[in-house]
């Protein structure tokens, strides 16, 4: 647990120890109880009965997973949560695929206007998406996208944010390495697809981990190209159902848990990839 | 698999493609690569930004076919007392949350930085709620503002003996009070940048400074906020956009009276969000988010300003 933090210098060459690292380790301890006291506090309620949560002791005097069978057992919570897993599925391979494809033409390939597009891409970062959903809102009623999966979809297939990022990293990959590989006799899309890309593979978990953790849990467009309950996405299902459920915080908060439940998941299993991976597309991003 | 398809075909007739000249082979591949993702940016991203434009400056209403209106919807918007009131919500989001954040967030990494018992764990404390979906969690944070019995803050206060505070039906206290929902939310991401920014700093420079003498303050304030410019540059910009933006919290914590009560935690994505889909104003939104588009212009223009005057 200790030496996980992988990164250039350890606090040891840095830093003396003093006496008073001890004081900051308590306070860091307990801000960081503190942090997680919302996410105790909702487990602990999912597990109480409707007569116990007024008793805010964090351990239920008798826990029952009773909330979960109710909340999922009339289906809604389970097709919101197929339909978000889809959408985060297929719009995090898309941004893989072309995001790097573009990033590594763009670092790779000698052509006129390659300035000129990288630019044009990296200036979409300056508009808001709030600007644009209006014209989107548009475009998918016209052209029958409105509640669909598509529809909830397509904005995100591609992201600047990603081209830019994975750009730096083709652009540290050998150009020996593709020549020798033209050489062998590899066309240019498998030169990407099977040597470019196995290098930057670091960069690849970056972009896969903000892209996932972003559509997972993306509520301002779904909310608004959604009409179909059949079709929203888990937290704006968990929006509609919350609203319902009023004053059964018992329930309310069953349901935040199992929005909450995956991303929490994936984090305890690939906890130092997504560290690393923050980091990586925070600095480099 | 467009791409494949277009891949294969200019493989298939090897004679005109063995004529070409390796340079000319290569820029045909780079616009093979290229073509799908240009008419995606063209379609979803450059032209969609015009469009708002130009819709900013129409009277379209979703219905009947648009009129151009020229500026009367940026006059409206000058003369509306909500978006006045929306308008220093906004900033109040922004100017506070973002100095809170970015002070609390350094002092835990530059303390974080020196632990190494348990670092990762502690790390991971922190991080988790970044990982959260934030509708959820406003409404967990909507149940501990509940006035008591039911509100744990409250709850907590009463065993202090400080009174019912009523934080989400105050309008003094509602727009903190989703602040805090925001700021805990963001606190993770920008620790763990904080942390990155510190551990790439050489542990040299901190030897050197130690060896002629210098107390850790010094050293924090010479070398480590100095050396921090860049993250710390970012981060502020990066959590301005964030308050800027903020929705997903105003909206689950106040939905019975949505940027209640009496407004005053609307931001402007609500407003935005409400003249173009609850009343159908297209134009009118339109030209909010231009306002929302040229504030975020201004702040990312001030960090390529502050980051080259280095």
């Amino acid at each position: 647990m200790t030496t996980q933090s992988a990164p250039t210098t350890t606090a040891a060459g840095k830093y003396r120890f003093r006496p008073g690292l001890i004081v900051a380790w308590t306070l860091l301890f307990i801000g960081g109880i503190i942090m997680i006291t919302p996410l105790l506090f909702m487990f602990s309620t999912s597990l109480k009965t409707a007569g116990q949560v007024y008793d805010l002791r964090l351990i239920p005097a008798a826990p029952t997973f009773d909330n979960y069978i109710r909340v999922l057992s009339d289906g809604r919570f389970v097709r919101w949560f197929l339909n978000s897993s889809l959408i985060a599925v297929v719009v995090t391979a898309s941004c893989l695929f072309f995001d790097s494809l573009v990033a590594y033409t763009l670092a790779k390939f000698d052509f006129a206007g390659r300035k000129l597009i990288f630019l044009a891409i990296l200036s979409t970062l300056m508009i808001p998406t709030e600007m644009l959903v209006i014209p989107w809102y548009l475009m998918s009623s016209k052209l029958g996208w409105l509640d669909s999966y598509w529809g909830i979809m397509f904005p995100g297939m591609m992201t600047a944010f990603g081209v830019f990022l994975m750009r730096q990293f083709f652009e540290t990959v050998p150009n020996d390495f593709l020549e020798a590989a033209r050489v062998d006799g590899l066309n240019e899309f498998q030169i990407w697809w099977k040597i470019a890309m196995p290098l930057v593979t670091p960069a690849l978990s970056a972009l896969a981990i903000f892209t996932f953790l972003g559509n997972w849990t993306a509520f301002f467009w779904p909310l608004i190209v959604t009409t179909d309950k059949d079709l929203y996405t888990l937290p704006v299902g968990l929006s509609s159902f919350a609203v319902e459920q009023s004053i059964q915080w018992e329930m309310i908060m069953t349901g935040a848990a199992i929005a909450t439940i995956p991303t929490l998941l994936i984090f305890l299993f690939f906890q130092r990839y997504i560290v690393r991976g923050v980091m990586l597309g925070g600095v480099k991003g | 698999m467009l791409l494949n398809q277009t891949a294969a075909g200019a493989v298939q007739k090897p004679r005109a493609w063995d004529w070409l000249s390796i340079s000319t082979k290569q820029i045909v591949w780079a616009w093979t690569f290229l073509a799908v993702p240009m008419l995606f940016f063209t379609v979803v991203r450059f032209y969609p930004t015009a469009e708002a434009f130009y819709l900013s400056l129409t009277d379209w209403d979703f219905l009947r076919p648009a009129n151009f209106v020229g500026l009367e919807n940026y006059q409206t918007l000058l003369t509306d007392p909500v978006f006045w009131q929306v308008f220093r919500n906004t900033f109040a989001y922004l100017l506070i949350g973002t100095p809170i954040s970015i002070v609390l967030s350094f002092v835990i990494a530059y303390y974080l930085d020196r632990i190494e018992f348990g670092h990762a764990f502690i790390r991971a404390l922190y991080f988790l709620p970044f990982l959260t979906t934030a509708a959820a969690m406003a409404w967990v944070w909507r149940w501990f503002y509940q006035p008591p019995p039911i509100g744990v803050i409250n709850s907590l206060l009463g065993a202090f003996g400080i009174g019912a505070q009523p934080f989400l039906r105050s309008v003094d206290q509602a727009l903190p009070a989703i602040m805090v929902t925001a700021i805990w939310a963001g606190l993770g991401f920008q620790i763990i940048i904080f942390l990155a920014g510190l551990r790439a700093i050489p542990a040299t420079y901190h030897e050197a400074a130690r060896v002629d003498g210098l107390g850790e303050f010094t050293i924090l304030r010479k070398i480590t906020l100095p050396l921090l410019k860049p993250t710390t540059v970012f981060l502020v910009v990066f959590s301005s956009i964030g308050f800027l933006r903020i929705f997903d919290q105003v909206y689950n914590m106040t939905s019975n009276d949505p940027g209640g009560p009496l407004n005053t935690t609307k931001p402007l994505v609500l407003m935005i969000y409400q003249t173009a889909f609850s009343s159908y104003q297209m134009g009118y939104a339109a030209a909010q988010t231009v306002v929302l588009f040229l504030i975020l212009f201004a702040i990312s223009m001030g960090q390529l300003w502050i980051l080259r005057s280095r």
